[in-house]
């Protein structure tokens, strides 16, 4: 089924722009980007049209053996399912857009080949990651798309902070990626496979106490966790995204919003066989899911920021993602992944939007009352942030309602998930609403005429008033602010769960019945077990908190920031150090930076280096020895103890090893 | 009478020793101001034959010389793999050594001795050839380290080097005599059949002592100290050799004595020891400046990596032909590496800090893209062969219950990937220091570069074919 055309056309794309784009015009460039982008895109959706009239499912595509030793193989090879197919579809899609959107929004930065080639080397990696039939080529897509994420966001590299955004979001994922990997050994320990059907089947068909040592799964699903907390940007290691908002804003919208950061939601909904049999793993993924949440909404509130405060904000949304896959509700949390994707892009590009109108100022402080300069902009973004604060009948409402009311009914659910998450709600519902008042209403607080080269900043300093986008840029807004308000509707009674319950089970059905293994079943199974109508009262009562919650969230935001903006001022004056502290971020990174990066530097530094590298030539290596001087100057350093301090830790070493054989000998 | 045959499995080591010989000779033929290219080209062609040779080798499989040698997969291998690194670093030579300005004919012919060594060594089984094997190729390398003649540091890398070396090979030849006394032989086999019936304590001695001397050759903890400074001072396309080739021959002996004789008792030694060299080599790194340096610790570190490969014993076949995989992935791209180092450090090799890096992304594309391969691969990132030796490092410690040993690799490689990134964001992320152009890389470092961008491509996207050979040769090195 060519399934691999899928990942391979945009790293074409990557390539030619990559290779020749120096020598292509802008719009060559764009255009190579866009074509390859847009045949993926194409393919994908024939894919599924293919897939959703009934053909055969899931579809594999085996295209070659990667390694076999002995029983064990891995496979270039991709598998489109239920829940492949809404990722490819909303990375193909949304990436599409998105790529649309920078030809405009990047028309005046330099290295525009670079950014295209950069991106749709990102598409190639992201779609391998989805597409994946195994854990190992899914492990080439994860490290990849964090490659590509790295290159992109140190793309301003003038700019030291941007250099050093990208180091941190590397090296943070590298230490989740730790996780993963030993996860992945545990598995062809345990299992002797990593090809998904062979492997889920083996888990399901896996008793405790037999040849696997008991715990094994939990061990195995939190060290996902890990790498899931890594690429999700999840606490621990969430401090990464941030910072990643060096990056020009449409790499903000696709990767750090739409797709990089949901893999890790995909990674544990796809290992649901795991997880769901390990069900303390499952409940700290619950736990990690909702204090992020409800974390990086509260430091959402403080920052002015407009893409540091979106960046929380998908921080917090991740962490709903997280609640609803540690709750086992595995469809929920792709269901607000895929919505999720549509508002958070559309809100990043909206932002973008907003900072190229206003020549690249990205503080909410000196905008305000852009509304009349930019509508479009303005309207697409109220969709948006309705979306995400979960009005009624806009796309997040079903998707966010969704997870709250697993959280609560789950049988791994509990009302402590569902109490946070609704006050989690009221906050994002708060902020968000802050963001656009603060943005689009009142007087505009900026400059008229700015002062050229806003160097810290995405570089769009040319302008005089604020002024609407090109419409390459408003296209992709539209669409998104469409898909915003209906995109949930494929939610309403059941829909997207019972869709995806060939590949994760519903939590209200019977546990596992081996989804992968029985790939003979239709696309969308007859009957799933519907809820029980008893709960659907509770449902509603707790539905009705919730709007609750987001309309007064908005009123507050409006009484604050439109009515009475004399108000913030003062709050957080009364609230003295615990505001700092949350405007701080809670001093994460200087904590971090203490606690741990420090004493690994000054450690290496002080006892290794010191103690054992002490001989160091460097103080001597440019200075310029000639003739018969330069072997007596290499033999006065040999005077200087550090050949005999060397030989002496060889025959220390030497020694320690002999004394410990003969104790073997001797034993 | 020595059965002609026996004469086909040393023909590569016939054929290098030849050429090491031609070149040597060619040298004072030429006139003071000849082009002294035709002596590389010479050199590099007799690499080649003897590459043919391996495969000529290879289908004579079996004992010569009174069971001194035995040609076997394994032999093969690493054959196979240490040529291959000679052959890269005579073709970046060519053009190094007219900038640096030293003189050619010994240089290449040093090069081809060595790699004689090097090649008797994957093959011996006897320890006294053994011996003489470590020999050939360490004293080769000790003098190629001092061909810098006109830097101070070259000399006293070249002295360390020599000095620590022979303190290093004392020991082994010690453990020799040891084993024989213990054993009353000095044949793999004869030893492995003896120790099955017994081990005497003087075989763990013996042990001990030809571990210490291996360990110091393969550069692992805590016999690692000579490394930054012999690398830092050594010419470049030596240091391309000498971490990659006398090591990868040092790992294959340390493969035959422990497992060819079935030796006990290391296991806790050499935990320790991976331990140790993974987590000192890394740090090290972590405040390097100058860019040879900071790879000489890279190197420590993946000797850790390597020998935890060999503490899977509990599939041996498993964990040898991970060493023998990793072995291969390494030498790809340390030698790539190095071919970038020492076609950028121009005269006198001026340019090897990493500050001297900044911008390269932008002064050469291409050498910056070409070492980035390298780079990206020594961290371990899929679809390169690094990734897969360290994946398959790790998959057969874990199937031997080595936990924790794991988890301190991964930390490490996590660790590691930092200062591998500083180069990366130093040629990619920083403006250029100087804007004086980076010399055209000539075609035969080039073809290098490509070979080893190539092998390290390979590796990680097609490892089959090679991993099952080294499936193939464990099992002829265990049984």
């Amino acid at each position: 089924m060519t399934l691999w055309l899928i990942p391979l056309l945009p790293l074409a794309g990557a390539a030619i722009n990559g290779l020749f784009g120096r020598r292509f015009s802008r719009k060559l460039v764009a255009t190579v980007a866009l074509a390859f982008t847009a045949a993926s895109f194409l393919w994908a959706l024939v894919i599924a049209s293919r897939f959703l009239s009934g053909g055969q499912v899931p579809i594999a595509d085996h295209v070659a053996t990667w390694l076999q030793i002995g029983d064990f193989r891995i496979e270039y090879g991709f598998l489109v399912d239920q829940l492949s197919m809404v990722m490819m579809l909303v990375v193909t899609g949304v990436g599409f857009l998105i790529h649309i959107y920078s030809v405009a929004y990047m028309e005046h930065e330099g290295g525009y080949y670079r950014y295209f080639s950069y991106l749709n080397l990102f598409m190639f990696f992201m779609l391998t990651l989805v597409l994946a039939n195994n854990y190992l080529l899914m492990f080439v897509g994860w490290e990849g798309v964090g490659l590509a994420s790295y290159l992109l966001i140190g793309f301003f590299f003038r700019r030291d902070s941007a250099a050093d955004a990208g180091k941190k979001a590397f090296i943070t994922n590298r230490i989740g990626d730790f996780g993963f990997l030993i996860a992945l050994f545990l598995l062809v320990k345990n299992f002797g496979t990593l090809q998904f059907a062979d492997l889920f089947d083996k888990v399901a068909k896996y008793s405790p106490g037999a040849e696997v040592g008991v715990g094994v799964l939990t061990a195995i699903a939190l060290l996902m966790l890990m790498g899931a907390t890594g690429k999700s940007a999840q606490i621990p290691l969430y401090v990464w995204l941030p910072d990643a908002m060096e990056g020009p804003t449409p790499v903000s919208a696709l990767i750090h919003a739409a797709t990089m950061v949901t893999a890790g939601v995909y990674m544990i909904c796809r290992s649901n066989a795991i997880f769901s049999r390990a069900p303390i793993a499952l409940t700290v993924v619950a736990i990690i899911g909702t204090l992020t949440a409800f974390f990086a909404a509260t430091i959402g509130i403080t920052q002015t920021d407009i893409k540091r405060v979106l960046a929380y904000s998908t921080v917090s949304q991740l962490g709903y993602m997280f609640m609803a896959a540690g709750v086992a509700a595995y469809s929920a949390a792709i269901f607000h992944l895929m919505t999720h994707a549509f508002f958070k892009g559309l809100l990043f590009l909206g932002a973008g939007s907003v900072i190229h109108g206003v020549g690249g100022e990205q503080d909410m402080r000196k905008m305000g009352g852009l509304k009349k300069y930019m509508p479009w902009t303005f309207w697409t973004m109220f969709a948006a942030t309705c979306a995400i604060s979960g009005i009624p009948f806009f796309a997040g409402f079903y998707s966010k309602d969704e997870i709250l009311w697993q959280a609560y009914s789950s049988p791994h659910g509990s009302w402590i998930f569902w109490l946070v998450g609704v006050i989690t709600a009221y906050m994002t519902s708060f902020y968000m609403f802050r963001l656009l008042f603060m943005t689009f209403t009142g007087e505009y607080r900026g400059a008229i005429e700015p002062a050229h080269g806003h160097g810290a900043h995405d570089d769009h300093g040319h302008h005089g008033t604020p002024h609407e986008s090109p419409w390459m840029m408003l296209g992709p807004l539209v669409i998104l602010g469409i898909l915003s308000v209906v995109g949930g509707y494929v939610g309403v009674g059941h829909r997207f769960e019972n869709f995806l319950a060939p590949v994760t089970p519903s939590v209200l059905s019977e546990p596992q019945t081996a989804a992968l293994a029985a790939p003979e079943s239709a696309a969308l199974p007859a009957q799933q077990s519907e809820p029980a109508s008893e709960n659907s009262g509770l449902e509603d009562e707790l539905m009705a908190i919730s709007i609750l919650c987001a309309f007064s969230g908005l009123g507050l935001a409006w009484f604050l920031y439109v009515k009475r903006r004399d108000l913030p001022d003062k709050i957080a004056d009364s609230l003295g150090g615990l505001y700092t502290t949350v405007l701080n971020k809670y001093y994460v990174d200087q904590i971090y930076g203490a606690a741990i990066i420090r004493p690994l530097i000054n450690g290496s530094r002080a006892i290794l280096w010191r103690g054992i590298d002490a001989g160091a030539i460097d103080g001597t290596l440019n200075a310029s020895a000639k003739g018969a001087q330069e072997t007596g100057g290499a033999f006065r350093r040999l005077q200087s103890g550090n050949i005999r301090s060397y030989a002496g830790w060889v025959a220390a070493g030497a020694a320690v090893v002999v004394i410990y054989m003969v104790w073997m000998g001797t034993r | 009478m020595i059965p002609s045959g026996d004469y086909i499995r040393i023909l590569p080591e016939i054929v290098l020793s030849i050429f090491g010989m031609l070149v040597m000779v060619i040298d004072p033929l030429l006139g003071e101001n000849d082009d002294r290219k035709s002596i590389g080209v010479v050199s590099a062609i007799g690499a080649l034959l003897a590459l043919g040779a391996t495969f000529i080798m290879a289908g004579h499989p079996g004992e010569a010389f009174y069971n001194i040698l035995r040609v076997d997969d394994f032999a093969v291998f690493f054959h196979v793999v240490v040529i291959l690194i000679a052959l890269a670093c005579i073709l970046m030579s060519f053009e190094y050594l007219k900038v640096q300005e030293i003189r050619q004919g010994e240089y290449y012919g040093l090069i081809l001795f060595g790699t004689v060594g090097m090649c008797l060594m994957s093959s011996a089984i006897e320890l006294v050839m053994l011996f003489v094997a470590i020999e050939i190729s360490s004293i080769s390398t000790y003098i190629l380290a001092g061909f810098r003649r006109r830097a101070a540091e070259s000399a006293e890398s070249s002295l360390k080097y020599f000095l620590l070396g022979s303190f290093a090979t004392a020991f082994f030849l010690y453990g020799i005599a040891l084993m024989y006394g213990a054993t009353g032989s000095t044949n793999v086999d004869a030893i492995a059949a003896a120790l099955r019936q017994g081990t005497p304590v003087m075989a763990y001695l013996a042990i001990a002592l030809m571990m210490v001397g291996l360990g110091f050759k393969v550069a692992a903890a805590p016999f690692q100290v000579w490394t930054p400074d012999v690398y830092e001072g050594a010419p470049a396309p030596v240091v391309a050799l000498m971490s990659t080739g006398p090591k990868a021959a040092a790992f294959a002996v340390l493969l035959r004595v422990l497992f060819g004789t079935a030796a006990p008792g290391w296991f806790w030694a050499v935990w320790i020891a991976a331990a140790l060299s993974m987590t000192i080599g890394n740090f090290g790194a972590l405040v390097q400046t100058n860019v040879k340096r900071m790879l000489a610790y890279s190197s420590i570190a993946h000797a850790g990596y390597l020998l935890v490969a060999f503490i899977a014993v509990r599939n041996m076949e498993q964990g040898v032909s991970a060493a023998m995989f990793y072995t291969a992935a390494y030498a790809a791209m340390n030698v790539g590496a190095f071919a970038v180092v020492s076609h950028f450090a121009s005269a006198g090799e001026k340019y090897v800090s990493i500050e001297d890096y900044a911008g390269l992304g932008r002064r050469s594309p291409v050498l910056a893209a070409v070492l980035t391969v390298f780079l990206l691969s020594l961290i371990g990132i899929p679809i390169t062969g690094g990734f897969f030796a360290k994946f398959y490092v790790f998959r057969a410690a874990v199937s031997s219950n080595l936990i924790w040993l794991t988890v301190i690799g991964l930390v490490n490689s996590a660790i590691g990937s930092y200062y591998y990134l500083r180069l990366l964001v130093m040629m990619y992320m920083k403006e250029p220091q100087s804007e004086e152009s980076v010399p055209s890389v000539p075609f035969a470092a080039g073809f290098a570069m490509a070979g080893c961008v190539v092998a390290t491509l390979y590796l990680g996207v097609f490892p089959n074919r090679v991993l099952q050979f080294a499936i193939e040769s464990a099992r002829t090195l265990v049984h």
